[in-house]
């Protein structure tokens, strides 16, 4: 799904050269659900932003979907942006004069469907993280859990083959951070391929697969148990 | 699409009022100061005769003091108006397909119903010709017939407004009205007419309602009414009686015809240049070569109708639209920056550049649109204040045409200065806005 070697990025600015990435070498196979975890300024939120075409990278070579991602133009990746991946942020990053059917709408609307498949779209994604009842309501008349759970149904709404989630229960109680979290397993489960950096280690956990980020590189990959276990047992079952 | 753009557009400026409102505001002043300017320049330069503007003209013949022009500056134009022998004279040829000399004269009104109070009016004296020549628009009946023109006969047309009050608008062809303690029979009553400028006649204001009736020029002498208009003298003379002033050099008429071929308008000329030439032979003071044959276009440019100053003032008030403008540019900038975060989340969401330019420009231009309409509204306070200021009277000076020419320069001049602010914003960087949460 997505094959990335040494890339790296460096932030200039005036005073200082920032190496956000260095050699950072990742591969994640379709279906996967990877956690990314790592201290603070430790350059997952670059690496994530890099996977999702938001930014551009300084070396190295990215594959998205056996696609070499390096040369595309800004029109180029808006459309891969908007057909394969899905995001969701720390802060939620809805926008606040929309109603929930028109957060959701947003990415539909640049896709160019057509209205009733935008409206089907739009139901069956915010039914899907419980918030079908609500869909005139404004994000400010939400729960932070459920403006996530927004977030997620404008993530899922496109049917994204990749769904990148930063720090998506950054913001949220513990309560409303398994929610969100049980919402993301049940998108992986139907095959969504996940990557989620996340702080807490028990969130980290129940991913398939840990990735440790440490000054721009990744240094460790844990695999989990019952992660792994499932995958023989899917693989054994058929 | 355009209609999803509209709706955010409509969102973004409840969410954001002032800003929104002050530049609605700099539009609609600028728009309100622009249109102001230019309808009165569309309105004094337009030619209400244009669709016979090759075949009408205005005819002047020089007979004015040997010693000096009649204009200072443009010494090759013969005098405004003509006197009442040349006017005579002129009467006689029969080269053109109408003719009529013409001037203003003033009548008091005797109602038959004796609740309306006597009143004064303004009317014209000229030939049956007038009616037929400028396309005077009748509502009732027609013009008096030919014999009217040779031989006195009291007959009257009516404007429809005198009409009104005289007889509630309704027809009063065969009816009698009393103008100066004669009695008046109506042949016809006109339909609305102001033509604007008053073409015909610019010496009282090119902007003057045309008169309340005409009579017959053949009864000036029957009538000896009491004249209106502007009258210039040259030669120190008798003027004591009236038979003495029109004997005399004084200009005070005017004078049109129609010529429709080339063949028509070249005998006419020679037909001036003779008989100034014959005037001058009987020791007139005459110029035979200064004769004018002007087209209505022609002769509103010699009055000079649309002054100078009038073409001044348009550009000071589009330089005043950009000065708004620019206001407007650095009020859309602060405006879209502000939003800044909205649109990487959009541009994150798979918006291009492309979109969120759109989505902008549309923006500037619905915000133009109101501002337009807000604009017209000051057009219309401003023309109010015009209109009192230089005594124009009759039609409305904005019409669809200037209507239609404020919304496409509102919606024209916002877009323009939306374009750099909505470039700014278009390249806002996805990532950028998302990473500082
Ligand atoms: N736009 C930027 N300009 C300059 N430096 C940046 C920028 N974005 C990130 N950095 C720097 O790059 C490093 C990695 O940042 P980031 O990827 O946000 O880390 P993390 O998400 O792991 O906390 C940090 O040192 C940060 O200060
Ligand atoms: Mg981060």
């Amino acid at each position: 799904m997505l094959k990335m070697q040494n890339i790296s990025k460096v932030y200039r600015t005036d005073l200082v050269q920032t190496h956000a990435l260095r050699d950072f070498s990742l591969e994640v196979a379709e279906g996967e659900f990877v956690a990314v975890t790592g201290p603070s300024g430790s350059g997952k939120t670059t690496f994530l932003n890099i996977a999702g075409l938001l930014e551009d990278f300084d070396g190295g070579s990215y594959l998205l979907d056996g696609e070499d991602v390096s040369n595309l133009n800004d029109n180029q990746r808006s459309k891969i942006r908007n057909a394969k991946i899905g995001f969701i942020f720390q802060g939620f990053n809805l926008i606040p004069d929309l109603n929930l059917w028109d957060n959701v709408d947003v990415p539909l609307r640049y896709r160019g469907f057509s209205a009733a498949e935008r409206s089907k779209r739009i139901k069956e994604a915010l039914e899907m993280v419980g918030l079908g009842s609500r869909m005139k309501h404004l994000p400010s008349q939400l729960s932070g859990g459920q403006q996530q759970r927004v977030a997620i149904a404008r993530a899922l709404a496109g049917t994204p083959r990749l769904i990148m989630a930063d720090e998506p229960t950054g913001n949220l109680d513990s309560l409303m951070a398994r929610q969100v979290m049980e919402l993301l397993e049940n998108i992986n489960e139907q095959g969504t391929t996940i990557i989620m950096v996340t702080h807490d280690p028990e969130l980290a956990r129940r991913a398939h697969r840990n990735v440790h980020v440490m000054d721009g590189q990744v240094t460790d990959f844990t695999e989990f148990e019952r992660a792994a276990n499932k995958r023989e047992r899917d693989a054994l079952g058929g | 699409m355009f209609a999803y753009y509209l709706r955010l557009a409509l969102l973004s400026i409840r969410r954001n009022p002032v800003l929104s409102g002050l530049m609605m505001a700099a539009i609609a002043v600028g728009i309100g100061a622009f249109m102001t300017m230019l309808s009165v320049h569309h309105f004094m330069s337009g030619n209400p005769i244009w669709w016979k503007n090759d075949v009408l003209y205005a005819v002047g013949v020089d007979t004015w003091n040997p010693n000096e022009t009649y204009y200072q500056s443009r010494p090759e134009l013969p005098p405004q108006q003509l006197t009442y022998r040349d006017a005579k004279a002129l009467q006689a040829s029969d080269i053109p397909t109408y003719k009529a000399y013409m001037f203003n004269v003033v009548g008091v009104f005797q109602p038959e119903n004796e609740e309306i109070a006597p009143f004064i009016e303004r009317g014209r004296m000229t030939f049956n010709d007038f009616f037929a020549m400028f396309d005077v628009p009748f509502e009732y009946g027609g013009a008096w017939g030919e014999q009217a023109d040779r031989r006195d006969e009291f007959v009257v047309v009516l404007s429809r407004e005198i009409n009104d009050k005289l007889f509630g608008g309704e027809n009063s062809v065969g009816k009698r009205v009393v103008i100066d303690g004669r009695e008046f029979m109506v042949t016809g009553v006109l339909k609305e007419w102001h033509p604007a400028p008053k073409f015909y006649d610019v010496t009282t204001g090119a902007f003057q309602e045309p008169e309340a009736f005409y009579l017959p020029a053949q009864l000036y002498e029957t009538l000896q009414p009491d004249r209106s208009g502007n009258t210039n003298c040259w030669k120190p003379e008798n003027l004591d009686s009236f038979q003495a002033f029109n004997n005399s050099e004084c200009t005070w008429i005017q004078y049109w015809v129609q010529l429709d071929t080339r063949e028509q308008q070249q005998r006419y000329a020679d037909f001036l240049h003779a008989y100034l030439q014959e005037q001058a032979s009987v020791g007139r003071s005459a110029r035979p070569d200064q004769y004018l044959m002007a087209t209505p276009e022609e002769w509103l440019e010699i009055n000079e109708v649309v002054a100078d100053d009038n073409r001044v003032l348009v550009g000071l008030s589009f330089l005043f639209l950009i000065v708004c403008l620019l206001n407007t540019v650095g009020l859309l900038l602060a405006k879209f920056l502000g939003r800044a975060g909205d649109i990487s989340v959009r541009r994150a969401l798979g918006a291009s550049r492309l979109d969120i330019f759109r989505q902008q420009l549309i923006e500037c231009g619905f915000i133009g649109l109101l501002g337009g309409i807000a604009g017209l509204g000051l057009a219309g306070v401003g023309l109010m204040v015009v209109r009192k200021m230089y005594r124009f009277e009759g039609s409305s000076m904005m019409d669809g045409e200037m209507i239609l020419v404020a919304f496409i320069t509102a919606v024209l001049a916002s877009i323009a200065a939306g374009l750099w602010p909505a470039w700014q914003i278009c390249r806002v960087p996805p990532a950028g806005y998302l990473k500082t949460q």
